[in-house]
C-alpha cells in the first residue's frame, strides 16, 4: 500500500492556516479540542497543496496536529489513515477523483476514466503522472448523480462529462487554467438539460 | 439492582451492569475476545452474542445493559449458530499455524474455536497478510494472527497511559500497530502478551521456548520492585522460562512490571554457585567449611561492637532475621538495612510503610508525590494511581525533576523539598489526601528532615486522622520493608560502619552502595546470589539463593507479608540464605534456635505482627500524629534513585534481555529526566 516516499522533516502552520485553526478550535468547548482533528488535517492538506504543490498530510504534520490538540499522535494517525480523503503520501498537483459508482458508471464514467488516463498520462487508479501534475483516484458517490458522470479535481466538481470534455478539462488544467466548476454543458445547477422543460409560458385559458 | 433471568437462573446484578456480567453472575460461560474486565467495552468481536427475550436478533452481551425482568438465553440454537458463524468470520484471516504459535495451548481463539466453532472450515480463498511490527525487545508480533479485538490498544491507552498502539487504515486494510515503528515506552508492556487473546502479541524472550503443559508452575512474589506483585514462576528442569502475574485485587490486580517479568534470564548468569575465600589478595574457590572457618576466625577475634551487618534490597525476611539473631549472639547491635543511605526512621512502622495501602489509592481524592518517579519505581502502583485519576476529581502534585512523565498530568511544583508546601491548600481541601514520599528522596544529607517535613505536611493538611492514613513511603525493592519491620536498624548506622566504625561487615544481598566506600582493612562477608560489584570486594563469599530459589517471606511497601516459593533449586553449592546463617551459627557454637522453616516463621511472627498475617495488611488511620524528629531541609533538587529502569538490581543487571532494553530505552529516559 505505501510505496516509498520522502517524508519532510518538519512542518509548521503558516499564517493563513493559523487563522483558520483559530476559528476551528473555537467551535469546540474547552477540553474537547481533540474534536477538531479532522478539520485540522484538512488545513494541513490545504497548506501542503499551497506550499509544496501536493496536497497531502505528512507524518510530521500529524504530530504537529496531535501536539496542538493535546492528543496522543497515534489517535491522529488512526483518523488520518481511516479517511481516504486524507492523502498520507504525496500526490500530483491536481487530484483527479473519478466517481465510478453506479449512476456515474451507467452514464459513462468509464469514458471519463479513459480520458483521464489518456490526457493525464496515467496508468490507472492510484497512479501519479511522471510530470507530477495529476494523481488519479477512484472515489465512491460524491452526491452529484443528477449530473453524472463527474470528477472532482481537488475540491471542485466537474459534471456532465464525456471523453472530449474531460480531455479538454485536463488540457486547461495543464495550461494552468481553472475552468469554472459545475456542469460543463452549461446546465444550471441540477436543472434539466437544455434549460427549463416545464412552466415555460403563461398558462392558456 | 436489576433481576435478570439467565437460562432460568434468577440473579440480581447492579443497574448498569452488562448482560455478560449477569451471565457470569449466573455461572454461565459466555465466550469473548474483545471484552476484558479491566478495559473499556469495545463490542467489536461479536463473540459474546446471546439471545434476549423480545430482542429481534442476538445481542452482544458485553455492550448490552441489563434491565429489570430481562430474560437471557445463552444456549439456544440461534446463539450456538451465531457463535459458530462469528467464529468462522474471525478465522477467515487467521492463519492455521497453531503448531508453530507460542500461544498454542493457552490460546483463547484455539479454545473457543474448539468449544464454539464449526468443526471444519469452508473457506478456500486466500488469506490476507499483514507485516509484522517491531515494537521493542519484549513483545513479539505476528500480525497475521491478529483478530482486531483492540485489547492492546485499550490497554496501552487506559491502563499503561502511553497511547502508542492503534488501529490504522480501515476495513480489509486495518492494521494494529504503532504506525510509526517504535519500541513501546511502557514499563507494563509485558501485560500486552497476557491480554492478547491470540498469538499476535507474544513474549519475545519466550519465543519457541516451551509449551505451557511442559512447565511446572509455582506461585511466588515479585521482589524486583516493592509492590510485591503476585506472580507465577514457570520453570522446566533447572531453568525459569517465564514469569507471569497472578490476580491479587489488593496488590497488582492482574498486571506486572516488565523488569520483574523479563529479567529472569539474569538468574542464570554471573551467579555465585560456590563459596569463595580471599587468599593472598585474590578470591579463590573454597568449600563451605573453609568459608565458615575463615569467617569464624575473623569474627571470634573481634568484640561485638566492631562487627556490623547490612541487609540489602533483595534480602528475604527469614535470612534477615537469622542474621540479626546471629549478630545478637556475637554481641553486636550494628545493623542497618538502608544500604542506599535512605534516612528512614524505623522507630514506628507507619513512618516507613505505604500506609494508605495500594487498594486505598482508589479512595484518595488528592495526591502529592515527593521525589518519586512512581512510573519507574513501581509501575503497577502507578497504574493504580492512573486508574484513580481517570475516575476524575483527583488533583496530583509532583515535586522532583522536570520532565518526568508519570502517564497522568501532575502539577509540577518544584524540584526541591521547599516546593511541597505549594500543594498544602489542595491537600487541605481534600477529604482523603495522600502523600507519596519516594525512598529516593531520603537518600540525601537532609533526608531525615525531608521525611519529617513530609510527615508534618501530612499532619497539617489532615492526611493523618483516626480513620485515614495518608502518609506513604514508596520503597524500591521487595526486601527493604521486611528488614525494617524486623528492626534491622540499630547501633552504628551504615555510614559510620563504612568510616571505620567496624572491622568486619556481613553484607546480606547488600549491593546498594559503592564498594569503594568500604575501608581497606574491613573484613567483608558477602552473602548473595550475583557476582556484582560488591562480591568482588568481599573477603568471603557465601553463595545464596535468588527469590525464585527459596521459600521465603517478603514484605511489600504496604507492610504486607507474602510468601515466595521455591520454583527451581539454587545453582551449584548455593543454599537458602537463612540456612547458611543457621549452619554457620551451629559451627561456631552460637546455634540459632530454629532448624526448619516452620520454626523460623514462628520466630518471625513473634518478632513482628506483620508476619503473623501473611497475605494481609492492617489498614487503619493514624493513631499518633507525632512525627519523626525534624530538621532543616536544604533546597537541593531531588534526584531520582533509578537511573535506568531496566537495570536497577543485581538480577536485572545480569540479564541479557534487560541489557537489550536498556540499550533501546536508555537514551530516551535520560532525555526525559533532563
Amino acid at each position: 500500500m505505501s510505496a516509498h516516499h520522502e517524508e519532510p522533516t518538519s512542518f509548521a502552520f503558516d499564517a493563513e492556516s493559523e487563522a483558520k485553526i483559530a476559528t476551528i478550535i473555537r467551535r469546540y468547548p474547552e477540553g474537547k479540542q481533540a474534536s477538531a482533528v479532522i478539520p485540522l488535517l484538512y488545513v494541513v492538506q490545504k497548506q501542503m497543496g499551497r506550499q509544496a504543490g501536493s496536497a497531502w498530510v505528512p507524518r510530521v504534520a500529524m504530530d504537529v496536529v496531535a501536539d496542538r490538540l493535546g492528543m496522543p499522535p497515534i489517535r491522529v494517525y488512526e483518523v488520518a489513515t481511516f479517511y481516504f480523503m486524507f492523502n498520507t503520501r504525496p500526490i500530483g498537483r491536481f487530484h483527479l477523483q473519478v466517481c465510478g459508482t453506479t449512476p456515474c458508471w451507467l452514464r459513462g464514467s468509464d469514458e471519463v476514466l479513459r480520458a483521464c488516463k489518456d490526457a493525464g498520462h496515467l496508468k490507472g487508479y492510484g497512479d501519479t503522472s511522471a510530470d507530477g501534475m495529476f494523481t488519479l483516484t477512484e472515489v465512491e458517490c460524491m452526491g452529484a448523480c443528477v449530473n453524472a458522470p463527474m470528477i472532482a479535481v481537488d475540491d471542485d466538481y466537474y459534471e456532465d462529462l464525456d471523453y472530449e470534455s474531460t480531455v479538454a478539462l485536463i488540457g486547461s488544467l495543464k495550461r494552468g487554467e481553472r475552468p469554472t466548476p459545475g456542469s460543463v454543458i452549461g446546465r444550471q445547477t441540477s436543472a434539466p438539460e437544455g434549460g427549463p422543460q416545464v412552466l415555460t409560458g403563461a398558462e392558456s385559458e | 439492582m436489576a433481576k435478570v433471568t439467565v437460562d432460568g437462573i434468577e440473579v440480581e446484578v447492579p443497574n448498569g451492569a452488562s448482560v455478560l456480567q449477569a451471565c457470569e453472575a449466573a455461572g454461565k460461560e459466555v465466550p469473548r475476545f474483545c471484552y476484558h474486565e479491566r478495559l473499556s467495552v469495545a463490542g467489536n468481536c461479536r463473540m459474546c452474542l446471546v439471545e434476549v427475550e423480545k430482542a429481534p436478533k442476538p445481542v452482544a452481551s458485553c455492550a448490552y445493559p441489563v434491565m429489570d425482568g430481562m430474560k437471557v438465553f445463552t444456549d439456544t440454537a440461534v446463539v450456538r449458530q451465531a457463535r459458530r458463524n462469528v467464529m468462522e468470520f474471525l478465522l477467515i484471516n487467521h492463519p492455521l499455524d497453531c503448531p508453530i504459535c507460542d500461544q498454542g495451548g493457552e490460546c483463547d481463539l484455539q479454545d473457543q474455536s474448539v468449544a464454539y466453532g464449526h468443526d471444519t472450515s469452508r473457506y478456500g480463498e486466500p488469506k490476507r497478510a499483514v507485516k509484522d511490527k517491531d515494537i521493542g525487545p519484549l513483545v513479539k508480533t505476528v500480525m497475521n494472527r491478529c483478530i482486531h479485538c483492540t485489547r492492546c490498544v485499550r490497554f496501552s491507552a487506559e491502563v499503561a497511559g502511553t497511547s502508542e498502539m492503534g488501529g490504522t487504515n480501515r476495513g480489509e486494510n486495518m492494521e494494529i500497530g504503532t504506525y510509526v515503528e517504535k519500541a513501546l515506552t511502557s514499563e507494563l508492556s509485558g501485560n500486552l502478551i497476557d491480554i492478547c487473546p491470540v498469538g499476535a502479541l507474544t513474549s519475545r524472550p519466550y519465543a519457541f521456548v516451551s509449551r505451557p503443559w511442559e512447565l511446572s508452575k509455582t506461585d511466588s512474589i515479585d521482589v524486583l520492585d516493592a509492590v510485591g506483585a503476585n506472580i507465577r514462576v514457570d520453570a522446566r528442569g533447572p531453568e525459569v522460562l517465564r514469569i507471569i502475574p497472578r490476580i491479587n485485587e489488593a496488590v497488582n490486580e492482574e498486571w506486572m512490571a516488565d523488569r520483574g517479568r523479563f529479567s529472569f534470564d539474569g538468574l542464570k548468569r554471573r551467579r555465585l554457585d560456590r563459596p569463595w575465600v580471599k587468599r593472598d589478595g585474590k578470591l579463590a574457590a573454597a568449600t563451605w567449611p573453609e568459608a565458615f572457618a575463615a569467617i569464624a576466625a575473623k569474627l571470634s577475634a573481634l568484640p561485638g561492637e566492631r562487627i556490623g551487618a547490612v541487609a540489602g534490597a533483595l534480602a528475604d525476611a527469614e535470612s534477615t532475621l537469622a542474621l540479626k539473631d546471629l549478630m545478637a549472639a556475637y554481641g553486636s547491635a550494628n545493623l542497618d538495612c538502608r544500604d542506599d543511605f535512605a534516612a528512614i526512621d524505623a522507630s514506628r512502622p507507619d513512618f516507613f510503610r505505604f500506609n494508605t495501602t495500594i487498594a486505598g489509592i482508589d479512595e484518595a481524592d488528592a495526591l502529592l508525590i515527593i521525589g518519586a518517579d512512581v512510573r519507574r519505581e513501581a509501575p503497577v502502583l502507578n497504574a493504580r494511581i492512573r486508574k484513580r485519576w481517570t475516575h476524575g476529581k483527583f488533583p496530583i502534585g509532583f515535586v522532583g525533576p522536570r520532565g518526568v512523565d508519570l502517564t497522568y498530568p501532575a502539577q509540577h511544583l518544584g524540584e526541591g523539598p521547599a516546593a511541597m508546601q505549594g500543594f498544602a491548600e489542595t491537600l487541605k481541601a481534600a477529604q482523603k489526601p495522600m502523600i507519596i514520599l519516594g525512598r529516593g528522596a531520603l537518600q540525601r544529607a537532609d533526608g531525615a528532615a525531608v521525611l519529617a517535613a513530609a510527615w508534618a505536611l501530612a499532619e497539617q493538611t489532615g492526611a493523618l486522622t483516626p480513620d485515614w492514613h495518608g502518609f506513604n513511603l514508596l520503597h524500591l525493592f521487595g526486601g527493604q520493608v521486611g528488614a525494617l519491620e524486623l528492626g534491622f536498624v540499630s547501633g552504628k548506622p551504615l555510614a559510620e560502619m563504612l568510616s571505620g566504625g567496624v572491622d568486619a561487615l556481613w553484607l546480606l544481598n547488600a549491593d546498594g552502595f559503592d564498594p569503594a566506600r568500604i575501608p581497606v582493612g574491613t573484613f567483608v562477608i558477602y552473602q548473595g546470589h550475583h557476582g556484582d560489584a560488591m562480591a568482588a570486594r568481599a573477603d568471603v563469599i557465601l553463595p545464596g539463593a535468588a527469590y525464585t530459589e527459596k521459600d521465603a517471606t517478603w514484605v511489600n511497601t504496604e507492610g504486607r507479608a507474602q510468601r515466595g516459593r521455591l520454583a527451581i533449586f539454587p545453582p551449584g553449592e548455593a543454599k537458602e540464605d537463612w540456612r547458611i546463617i543457621r549452619a554457620y551459627s551451629e559451627g561456631v557454637g552460637k546455634t540459632l534456635p530454629y532448624h526448619d522453616t516452620g520454626a523460623i516463621r514462628a520466630r518471625l511472627a513473634e518478632t513482628s505482627p506483620v508476619f503473623a498475617r501473611v497475605g494481609d495488611v492492617l489498614r487503619g488511620g493514624c493513631a499518633d500524629t507525632a512525627g519523626p524528629a525534624s530538621g532543616a531541609t536544604t533546597d537541593a533538587p531531588f534526584v531520582l534513585p533509578i537511573a535506568v529502569y531496566h537495570q536497577a538490581d543485581v538480577i536485572s543487571r545480569a540479564s541479557d534481555t534487560m541489557a537489550e532494553c536498556a540499550a533501546v530505552y536508555g537514551p530516551a529516559q535520560a532525555m526525559a529526566a533532563e
